[in-house]
């Protein structure tokens, strides 16, 4: 008998919930370690950004407008989803890697974990912490509330490719927006599982968008979009970060500049600054009498 | 439209002139720069009248920072910075109290000061702008020992040396939105007041002095534009600026890549929401208070009246009533509702913006009032027949010029509210309770006012969505933009 001849899996985008190729059909090789020819992969186009900023803008309303609670559990469901696979995520992960890299695969994966429940906690947390009632010298019931501040643009660092990607990604989407990411460009793989991840949980087509492809071609591209809201760039390439800013100031986005977050502690111990970064306050007047 | 006819309509009652006596205020000649505790000669800067608007005489004589000016104002704040940040929370707070309580004292002659460099009537100035700056200052002094209740129990450390840029439309009250949040927090100022309207300013450098506040921990630096792109361009911690999208979006380029923390606070174009459930004759007033309030020179003014189909000709009619008893003229006059543009430029801007509006297709009414014949003046306007992509209905105007736009359905009223690239305030007019938290919730805007409009409180947090600008003013979020937080 010969030998079972593998399945090999092709690579995609993950836009609107779906998984596509790019538009452009172009392609990349992802390397492993030693440069050795992994797996090809999307090598996304500005006209993808576009498609997917769409596609998170159609899907914004919507998931803002589902109960903290059923946000929290939405994202508690990814956090499982990522747990049941995370063996087989590590074990390739840990082979891009190379010999002595299957354990710190493991311990990234846990920890992306863990921050998605850590974040799955906040979202019917966040406005007991940052709103209340504002005790103003009129007849007012006056108070303030955070509100999603639309779609975020995440630039996920190189490394850690998944736990780097998973803690700018779980702040966004516990406050209550939507997501479009340019994940990591030297270890694509790991992202792109975790779209299958994400695919087979709750969390509703377009709230997550993750593109791969050249970083300086989709993050200004990004960046520069006039619908998006916010961006948070974990990078860690200040040319990058300042053309991001210049771009922000276009439209006035909102900028967050962070390093990668390498353990569950880096992407936890700041969560409130994380969350302000892509949280509104609304402060409503509602008369009291008269 | 003519206005309804009725026996009453046809009783005149007029009023004789009250005028606000400036006896009491007590103005210099000329003012230096408010640097390191001292007023100071400018050294690359210039010497200018301040104008009063409404009769374009000479208030008194400023001095305009150089960039010069304004690195030595950062320096004075730079060298007072550690020991203002290490005082005791409950030392700081009584040096900001101390500020509350003498604007308080001196209220009068701060509301005069203000309608006469201004042009913003009496009224306003004496009952809106002056005590809420006091306020401000009060409610954060209070802060001062409690900043970490205040950011969720993190541990804090202020920026250090922030740069302040206020605008001229709520001159004192802009500068104490930004000083009293900022110093309580532990940091040193730079603040630049606007270019036209610099006394109150002075005024409160003189209370600082009074309030034996330490030298340098407040530098007020007058000047225009260039002076604001000196101070931010200048070796500061953190920027604050309040005015228009468009610098605002200059100062965020400006920035860029430097890791200096910014908050902006910027233009609008707010829809004032009115549902044929409302309390009609009381919306009215609400319209009238969120666009003639202080000439519209309000960034958060209802300019955009979105009125159900249903009663917009009833609304119309009653408003337009309504702005023929308005009363223009003398700022200093306390039966006054709408006083002097705040300068020539303003006054061309808005006209431009109302020719565009009438050459676009809408119809413009202004209320036929007698103007003085000197300063700067603009009759209450209403347009009419109005579309969403006519630039009145699109561009800020920052004058008294509101307009009109009708809606079916709650659905495409929200759709037209939010169809904006600006999301500062936004103002919702109906009796029934359950629908004005929907539509509320429904609005892009920082601030929304149901069944009143222009409400201020410094409890209450203030900022905008989108191009409208981040960060907030007021409340405990008022304290995160002069934090640092771990």
């Amino acid at each position: 008998m010969s030998p079972r001849l593998n399945v090999r899996k092709t690579y995609k985008l993950y836009v609107g919930g779906a998984f596509v190729r790019s538009e452009s059909g172009r392609y990349d090789r992802a390397l492993g370690a030693d440069d050795e020819h992994l797996a090809n992969i999307p090598r996304a186009s500005r006209k993808d950004v576009r498609d997917a900023m769409a596609a998170a803008r159609k899907a914004a309303g919507p998931w803002a407008a589902r109960t903290a609670y059923n946000r929290g559990q939405i994202l508690y469901r990814a956090a499982e989803a990522l747990e049941s696979r995370g063996d087989e995520l590590a074990a390739r992960v840990g082979e891009a890697r190379g010999s002595d890299g299957a354990a710190s695969a493991a311990a990234e994966i846990a920890a992306a974990v863990d921050v998605l429940v850590h974040y799955a906690g906040w979202t019917d947390k966040l406005p007991a912490v940052l709103g209340g009632v504002n005790p103003v010298a009129m007849p007012y019931l006056s108070f303030s509330l955070p509100e999603p501040t639309g779609v975020v643009g995440v630039i996920a660092p190189d490394e850690p490719p998944l736990l780097g990607l998973v803690a700018e990604l779980a702040p966004a989407l516990a406050a209550g927006n939507t997501v479009v990411a340019v994940i990591s460009e030297r270890w694509p793989l790991p992202a792109l599982d975790f779209a299958e991840v994400l695919g087979v949980s709750d969390v509703p087509g377009g709230v997550i968008n993750l593109l791969s492809g050249r970083r300086a071609e989709l993050a200004p591209a990004l960046g520069a979009h006039r619908d998006l809201n916010a961006i948070v760039d974990a990078a860690g390439d200040p040319e990058l970060s300042a053309d991001l800013d210049r771009l922000a100031a276009e439209t006035v986005k909102r900028a967050r500049h962070a390093p990668a977050a390498t353990s569950y502690e880096a992407a936890t111990d700041d969560a409130l600054a994380r969350l302000e970064a892509v949280t509104e306050l609304k402060t409503a007047w509602h008369p009291v009498g008269a | 439209m003519a206005a309804t006819d009725t026996p009453r309509t046809r009783i005149t009652w007029d009023y004789a002139p009250a005028p606000e006596s400036p006896d009491h205020v007590r103005l210099r000649d000329s003012y230096g720069l408010f640097i390191g505790g001292a007023f100071v000669d400018p050294r690359d800067g210039q010497r200018v009248p301040s104008i009063n608007p409404a009769t374009e005489e000479p208030v008194a004589e400023v001095a305009f920072g150089g960039a010069q000016d304004v690195a030595a104002a950062v320096e004075a704040a730079r060298a007072a910075q550690p020991r203002w940040a290490a005082l005791p929370g409950r030392e700081r707070a009584k040096y900001v109290f101390r500020i509350a309580r003498l604007i308080q004292e001196r209220a009068r002659e701060l509301a005069i000061v203000e309608s006469l460099d201004g042009g913003k009537p009496i009224r306003e100035s004496r009952d809106v702008d002056i005590p809420l700056a006091a306020a401000h200052f009060f409610h954060y002094a209070g802060w001062a020992d409690k900043l970490r209740y205040g950011v969720a129990g993190r541990e804090t450390a202020p920026y250090g040396v922030v740069g302040q840029v206020v605008p001229w439309n709520f001159p004192l009250l802009m500068a104490a939105w930004k000083l009293a949040p900022a110093l309580a927090c532990g940091n040193t100022s730079v603040l630049k007041p606007a270019e036209t309207t610099p006394l109150t300013a002075l005024l409160l450098a003189e209370i600082c002095q009074e309030a034996e506040l330490p030298d340098g921990v407040v530098n007020i630096v007058p000047g225009d534009g260039t002076t604001g792109a000196a101070v931010v361009r200048s070796d500061v911690d953190k920027v604050a600026f309040t005015g228009s999208t468009a610098v605002g979006k200059d100062i965020q380029a400006a920035l860029a890549g430097r890791g200096v923390g910014l908050t902006l606070e910027l233009g609008g174009k707010s829809a004032n929401v009115i549902f044929e459930d409302a309390a009609l004759d009381q919306a009215v007033e609400g319209i009238v208070q969120g666009i003639f309030f202080n000439q519209g020179h309000v960034c958060c003014a209802g300019s955009r009246l979105l009125i159900q189909e249903s009663v917009a000709d009833e609304v119309t009619a009653k408003l337009w009533d309504r702005m023929r008893l308005l009363r223009v003229g003398d700022p200093l006059d306390k039966n006054t509702d709408v006083g002097a543009i705040n300068s020539a430029e303003q006054l061309e801007r808005i006209e431009a913006l109302v020719e565009a509006g009438v050459e676009e297709g809408a119809v413009r009414r202004s209320v036929a009032c007698d103007l003085p014949e000197r300063g700067w003046w603009f009759a209450p306007t209403i347009f009419t027949e109005v579309a969403p992509a006519h630039r009145i209905a699109v561009e800020e105007i920052f004058g008294p010029v509101v307009s009109v736009l009708t809606f079916r359905t709650q659905a495409e009223a929200i759709e037209n509210a939010n169809n904006s690239r600006y999301g500062l305030a936004a103002g919702i007019w109906t009796d029934k309770g359950s629908k004005a938290f929907e539509v509320a919730r429904a609005l892009k805007a920082g601030v929304i006012w149901q069944n009143t409009y222009n409400k201020f409180d410094p409890t209450a947090a203030f900022g905008g969505y989108k191009e409208s600008g981040f960060g907030r003013e007021g409340g405990a979020a008022g304290l995160r933009p002069y934090l640092r937080v771990s």
